[in-house]
């Protein structure tokens, strides 16, 4: 085995800070998310002037930055995490289906497959949260809309060569139904494909909510995302920077990693490079 | 052309060959101290099993190691030279013209995008100044040296559009091209059928006689060295083990393992213990199968696999389907478990009706055919260990888990593997070993029949004779009927009571296997055992008492 390179290491311990900022990120701030400080509306981090009691500053009603955050990320990793992984089930599924089936209810499947790939996924978002107006549970299963025709189409083609591997057809000889073949022998063995998608398409997740929040038709108030918070800064970028940057770059670190892990993933799995690493 | 070459001497003289394995390597060496000459005209085969070097040898000669090997030690003197310490100029010069090679694949050795005579013509285009004219020339010349039928079509064709056969002879058109001394031959017959090898073989004993070519040929198939061999050396575990003429090679050899190895080789003599034969437990009738290929722009192609093919097999009986590729032979074994489903026709499989069957009344009786596949390394589920995955038959037919592994654990010891192998995982076991898991995954769920589909022939010489050896002991005491699906005749010989020919989806003649041998009825069979390579060598008065 290789060692494991710095980037990867960086990577995923970010990934794990974030995580745990998101669980217990509470204890650093005594304020509640909600906890609103008229007086002291707008003030700077604390290295660049401002107080101890707000380290990364306050928002335009005098909110805590850290609670702020610390509350955005948990709702962003969650929607996205939700998000992803229904997209994932949900795709997987329909390209287990396609795989298994063929003939016209592939073609059926594939069809809506192609239609989802060609619609501008924003437009649809858009419209849905226009026409629906905007609830929690909605908008996670929006995110989890998002992506799922990829799996489908991953799923289909993996299963279709799983199932014509030997050992596939000699489980199937020895009598065993679709449920034992499909989930005791062809998902394990096509996971490690399955898995980097996922790691490919959660940072793809978490921008479109952010971006959803940033235009004001994501997570509505008083519920709060990094998307959210970064759009409530945009009148004050020029006066209180801060409350746009500490979320901003926090997706940028979480995005950023998220690929570069399943970059990673993907060369450790891919049995191509595998073969020439040994 | 102009280089002066030494006229005396061995052609090729490989002193001392070292190729070393990078660091934690089953071996230090995949090639060890390895000294053999070959000379002008002559025809040295190369044998040996899985992993014992040859092929490398033959890459060290071309200069084609992986680059991932480090520096292979030794010399290489060949006219005049040390191959191992050529510039890359100088190797440039020399390949294709001094020293060519023919590879295994011929299929893949040609860049399907290209005509063939382009391809061809390329060797000319790089190592000489003839015009276009003069090439095209040459080629169709050579075309015609390798009796290529209709060679200004293939000039023109694509290697889709030409058989294994075919696209060989345009490799070896190649790689005669320029007239080489040395021409290199890895396994060029092994991915070809029985009939297009004894041509191809034929085709390089001519090569050798009218250019003087010394070849030296890498093979695993003793069949072949006494079809063509002056000499043979022989590897294992990268060492050379004997080096001598065909004959005293083969008739007397000299090292335990050239011993082991000759006796391995299945003689082309049918069986004669007559199996004790129990009631009917296969019937197929009349059983069809097309292909459609669908393209594009919705247009099909057809292509009938199975014309009508009847079947019968009783308990007991091993029944052997012989063909060459695209015979039907593997379709009609698919069809009779229905992992395809025929087009038409009838399988009775132990007085049941198989056919016809679906859902869950189809999965039950699944229980009574089983199959083995080819390639022992994709039949087995990576993820599942081998006790598991013997077990899992068994409790699919409703054997409670413990009783499932028990019986695992008793057929794991049956095959010849130690108990512990259950808890242990598929890639921790050679081919062989996984052909026995195989076989007890197979055997686990008591079948009626049992389906062997080319089940040794990825397997070394010596493997294969285990295996075809716990085939028949399984049968014995079992009594399931056997359908051994094969290509080999000598195979086909060993284990077979009764022989169906096909061809181009049909069973053109089926018989008791030695009334087959003895006296083949139809001109294709005849042809069959006449292209079986070596078919007397172990006959021959000579020969001696075999160990």
């Amino acid at each position: 085995m290789s060692r494991p390179n710095v980037i990867t290491v960086m990577a995923s311990s970010i990934l794990v800070a974030a995580v745990a900022a998101a669980v217990f990120g509470n204890v650093f701030t005594p304020h509640l998310v909600t906890d609103q400080a008229l007086m002291s509306r707008l003030q700077p981090p604390a290295f660049m002037g401002g107080s101890a009691e707000f380290p990364l500053g306050t928002d335009r009603i005098g909110r805590d930055m850290v609670a702020r955050l610390v509350a955005g990320l948990q709702m962003s990793l969650s929607v996205a995490l939700a998000g992803t992984l229904i997209g994932a089930i949900f795709g997987t599924f329909v390209g287990f289906l396609a795989a298994h089936f063929r003939g016209l209810t592939e073609e059926i499947l594939m069809m809506f497959v192609d239609f989802q790939a060609s619609l501008p996924f924003i437009l649809i978002a858009l419209t849905l949260l226009a026409f629906f107006g905007n609830s929690m549970v909605l908008f996670v299963i929006l995110m989890g809309m998002f992506g799922w025709e990829t799996y489908a189409r991953l799923a289909r083609g993996v299963v279709l060569s799983a199932r014509a591997q030997p050992y596939a057809r000699a489980v199937e000889a020895l009598g065993a139904g679709p449920g034992r073949l499909y989930l005791r022998h062809i998902l394990p063995n096509v996971a490690s494909a399955l898995i980097v998608q996922v790691t490919l398409t959660f940072p793809q997740i978490i921008l479109l909510e952010t971006s959803l929040s940033f235009l004001g038709l994501g997570i509505q108030p008083p519920n709060t995302s990094l998307g959210q918070i970064l759009g409530d800064g945009r009148d004050y970028l020029s006066t209180a920077w801060w409350i746009s940057v500490w979320p901003g770059a926090l997706i940028f670190l979480i995005t950023l990693s998220m690929s570069l892990l399943g970059d990673a993933l993907r060369d450790r799995l891919d049995p191509m490079l595998k073969t020439r690493t040994t | 052309m102009t280089d002066p070459i030494p006229q005396t001497g061995p052609l090729i003289d490989i002193r001392h060959l070292s190729v070393p394995l990078p660091r934690g390597a089953d071996r230090p060496f995949a090639v060890e101290d390895l000294s053999l000459t070959l000379n002008r005209g002559e025809i040295l085969c190369v044998v040996g099993e899985t992993g014992s070097g040859k092929s490398l040898t033959a890459l060290s000669l071309m200069g084609l190691l992986p680059t991932n090997l480090p520096r292979p030690q030794g010399e290489i003197m060949f006219e005049g030279r040390d191959l191992l310490r050529l510039s890359r100029s100088e190797r440039l010069r020399l390949s294709g013209r001094r020293l060519a090679m023919v590879f295994q694949e011929p299929i893949a050795a040609l860049n399907p995008i290209y005509r063939v005579g382009a391809q061809v013509s390329e060797v000319f285009r790089l190592h000489t100044d003839l015009k276009a004219a003069e090439i095209r020339e040459k080629v169709i010349e050579l075309f015609r040296e390798v009796r290529l039928p209709d060679p200004e079509a293939i000039l023109r064709a694509y290697p889709h559009q030409l058989s294994g056969g075919q696209c060989q002879r345009v490799m070896i058109a190649t790689a005669l091209a320029l007239d080489p001394a040395l021409l290199i031959a890895d396994e060029p017959t092994t991915a070809l059928d029985v009939t297009t090898q004894a041509q191809i073989l034929k085709l390089m004993l001519d090569l050798r006689s009218t250019h003087g070519t010394g070849i030296l040929f890498i093979t695993h198939d003793f069949g072949v060295v006494a079809e063509i061999a002056d000499r043979v050396a022989v590897m294992r575990h990268g060492k050379l083990v004997e080096i001598g003429t065909r004959d005293a090679v083969l008739n007397d050899p000299q090292a335990d393992y050239t011993r082991q190895l000759i006796a391995a080789v299945p003689r082309l003599a049918p069986k004669t213990t007559a199996a004790v034969l129990g009631e009917p437990v296969l019937r197929a009738e009349g059983l069809t199968k097309t292909y459609k290929t669908r393209t594009l722009i919705g247009a099909s192609r057809e292509v009938a696999a199975l014309k009508g093919v009847d079947v019968t097999l009783r308990r007991g009986e091993t029944l052997g389907l012989v063909g060459e590729s695209g015979s039907g032979k593997s379709t009609l074994a698919q069809c009779v478990i229905r992992l395809v489903e025929p087009d038409g026709g009838e399988v009775v499989i132990d007085n049941g009706a198989f056919t016809g069957l679906t859902g869950s009344a189809l999965r039950h009786a699944r229980r009574k055919v089983q199959i083995v596949f080819q390639d022992p390394y994709t039949a087995l589920d990576p993820r599942h260990a081998v006790g598991d995955a013997i077990a899992e038959g068994p409790i699919i037919h409703g054997l409670p888990r413990e009783e499932a592994k028990a019986r695992a654990l008793d057929l794991i010891e049956a095959v010849g593997l130690e108990r512990s192998a259950a808890r242990r995982f598929p890639h921790e076991f050679s081919g062989g070993q996984r052909q026995r898991i195989c076989i007890a995954r197979a055997l686990a769920v008591q079948p009626d029949l049992l389906i062997a589909d080319e089940s040794v022939s990825a397997l070394d010489v010596s493997v294969q004779a285990q295996i075809l050896e716990l085939l028949a002991q399984m049968q014995k005491d079992l009594q399931f009927g056997l359908l051994f699906i094969t290509h080999d005749l000598r195979v086909a010989s060993r284990i077979c009571d009764r022989i169906a020919v096909m061809q181009r989806g049909v069973i053109v003649e089926q018989g008791p296997a030695a009334e087959l041998f003895a006296n083949p009825r139809e001109p294709y069979t005849r042809e069959l055992l006449s292209a079986v390579p070596g078919r007397d060598w172990q006959d021959r008065p000579s020969q001696g008492q075999q160990p």
